[in-house]
């Protein structure tokens, strides 16, 4: 008992499986609850099983999937060009006080403009195409993966440095040798926590414009009064968000050993 | 061959919060080939920073540094250093950190892991050769770094407090084992410590820093014979030594505390 209570201290397998499950399980049942026994009105809160129905519905005709391809493809693109550009330039950023000279102010000035705000300039700009999703997410992310990498290339310990020149390598090695590596780990925990924000941005834009994607079906959902397919397509970004965040810990097993050996 | 002289060296840091800081002034110091060197002094006297500019990971601002009589200008694979905070790479295992600087020479894949191994089973790591600096103890790691110091065979060993965060018994291991593999391998030694039966334990030469800025105030010969055993501490030679030193260094940190007193009431 008492090493359940204690931080850090690993719990048996059964326990945590046990206890994640009660807990989802819970709100489960409260929804069964306040649905099934009309606490609160079917206008507002569809019953499990009408969600259902809808699930099947925009599965079997197809819509769910358009819909969520276009989500993806959006943000996956999105996402990608951002961070090909970001993480390397956050590193340099964080690392060399000529990059940090040229871009913080720049970069800073953009990280504080909520990316919602341009989101009228880009309709006028590029439409309300797939285009106009992608611009949103980068340029909801690209500021802010920039500012944490930069933080984290920061953060790398002088020691390391001084110990491989020590060890004989030069300025250029020392880019893959030290730099790299040494920032992998906080690196892959900016791309994580800026997936997150990315489903945001894109979720925005398309509730604000567009003629497909997650975020559109749940737009007509509302507009047809039908909570039950606004529930679907909020579950379905909500299972996406699971399997990426999933990737994103297998990644992590896979590329960064030492980050999860005990 | 591998003689270090330091020479009327001196170091000011400048910072737009404290102005500047005179760290070392007017520092001289000729240590000869294969002498294991120990520098005690206050904290704070520029030990660390003596190593760095030996190193040439900074930069003099005056005087110079020289080995064999060639300055030092950049930091080269023929100075190796030990930190006092543990510096394994944590993405390498054992043998990937022992092996980083001969990678970096393009030595042979099979010559590269004989030397490693070599050096593994000297510091005693063998059977941790896959392990990660996140699985060992502050001692394996420490003993890892040396290791891959070592490795790398550089002409000088730049020793800084590598022991400082080892309890006493494991300090007293570590001293043993660096005294063993140093009579086999005859390097050059530059060891900074606090510690003043490890300098003691471990030197031909003692040198005491003073505090800020840092001179050299007091060189003692150590005429204990080698090798070295641990129950030489309590001879008789050991503890006139140590009077010695524990002294000069007295005064040198009392003055220490004073001049920074000084410094902020003034
Ligand atoms: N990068 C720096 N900028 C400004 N001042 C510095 C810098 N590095 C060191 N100093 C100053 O130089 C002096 C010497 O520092 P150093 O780290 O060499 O001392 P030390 O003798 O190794 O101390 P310790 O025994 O605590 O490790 C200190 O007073 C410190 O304030
Ligand atoms: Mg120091």
């Amino acid at each position: 008992m008492t090493r359940l209570f204690t931080p850090k201290r690993s719990i048996p397998r059964s326990v945590e499986i046990g206890v994640g499950t009660a807990v989802a399980g819970s709100a489960l049942l409260t929804w069964c609850l306040l649905s099934y026994l009309q606490l609160v009105s079917g206008a507002f809160l569809p019953r499990p099983d009408e969600v259902w129905t809808a699930f099947v519905k925009v599965l079997s005709n197809g819509s769910l999937f358009e819909h969520m391809q276009v989500s993806l493809t959006e943000i996956y693109i999105g996402f990608f060009l951002s961070s090909i550009i970001a993480v390397p330039l956050g590193i340099f950023m964080g690392s060399y006080r000529i990059v940090a000279a040229a871009i913080e102010p720049l970069v800073n000035f953009m990280r504080y403009l909520p990316v919602t705000a341009l989101i009228p300039l880009l309709i006028l700009w590029i439409g309300i195409g797939i285009e106009q999703k992608i611009a949103v997410i980068f340029l909801g992310t690209f500021f802010q993966q920039i500012v944490l990498c930069a933080d984290v290339s920061a953060n790398v310990s002088d020691d390391l440095y001084r110990v491989s020149y020590t060890l004989g390598v030069n300025r250029r090695q020392v880019i893959t040798r030290v730099m790299l590596p040494a920032t992998l780990p906080g690196v892959m925990d900016t791309l994580r926590v800026t997936m997150g924000w990315a489903w945001t941005f894109l979720v925005v834009a398309e509730l604000v414009a567009a003629s497909a994607g997650l975020g559109y079906m749940i737009l007509q959902a509302m507009r047809g009064l039908h909570p039950a397919t606004i529930f679907v397509g909020i579950f379905t970004i909500g299972i996406l968000g699971l399997l990426t965040d999933l990737v994103f810990k297998m990644a992590k097993r896979w590329l960064l050993p030492w980050t999860v050996v005990h | 061959m591998a003689q270090v002289s330091i020479r009327n060296v001196a170091l000011h840091f400048t910072s737009r919060r404290v102005g500047t800081v005179t760290a070392l002034e007017n520092l001289s110091l000729e240590i000869p080939d294969k002498q294991f060197a120990v520098i005690v002094g206050p904290s704070g006297c520029g030990k660390s920073s003596l190593l760095h500019l030996v190193a040439g990971l900074t930069e003099v601002s005056a005087g110079g540094c020289y080995v064999d009589d060639e300055v030092v200008t950049d930091p080269g694979a023929d100075r190796g250093m030990v930190f006092q905070n543990y510096s394994l790479f944590p993405w390498l295992t054992v043998r990937k950190n022992v092996e980083f600087g001969l990678s970096i020479q393009n030595i042979s894949a099979d010559q590269r892991a004989q030397r490693a191994q070599h050096y593994i089973h000297a510091v005693g790591l063998n059977g941790f050769e896959d392990a990660y600096s996140s699985q060992l103890s502050g001692g394996m790691q420490q003993r890892a770094a040396i290791a891959r110091a070592l490795a790398n065979d550089p002409q000088v060993l730049l020793m800084d407090e590598p022991f400082g965060a080892l309890d006493s018994q494991t300090r007293t291991i570590m001293q043993e084992l660096l005294l063993r593999i140093w009579e086999r391998e005859q390097k050059t030694v530059l060891f900074v410590t606090h510690d003043i039966d490890e300098a003691l334990f471990l030197g031909d030469v003692v040198y005491v820093m003073s505090g800020r800025p840092g001179t050299i105030v007091d060189s003692v010969g150590v005429t204990l014979e080698r090798p070295r055993h641990y129950e030489m501490v309590t001879s008789s030679e050991f503890i006139e030594l140590k009077r010695r030193i524990m002294v000069n260094l007295h005064r040198e940190v009392e003055q220490a505390m004073m001049q920074n007193q000084e410094h902020l009431i003034g």
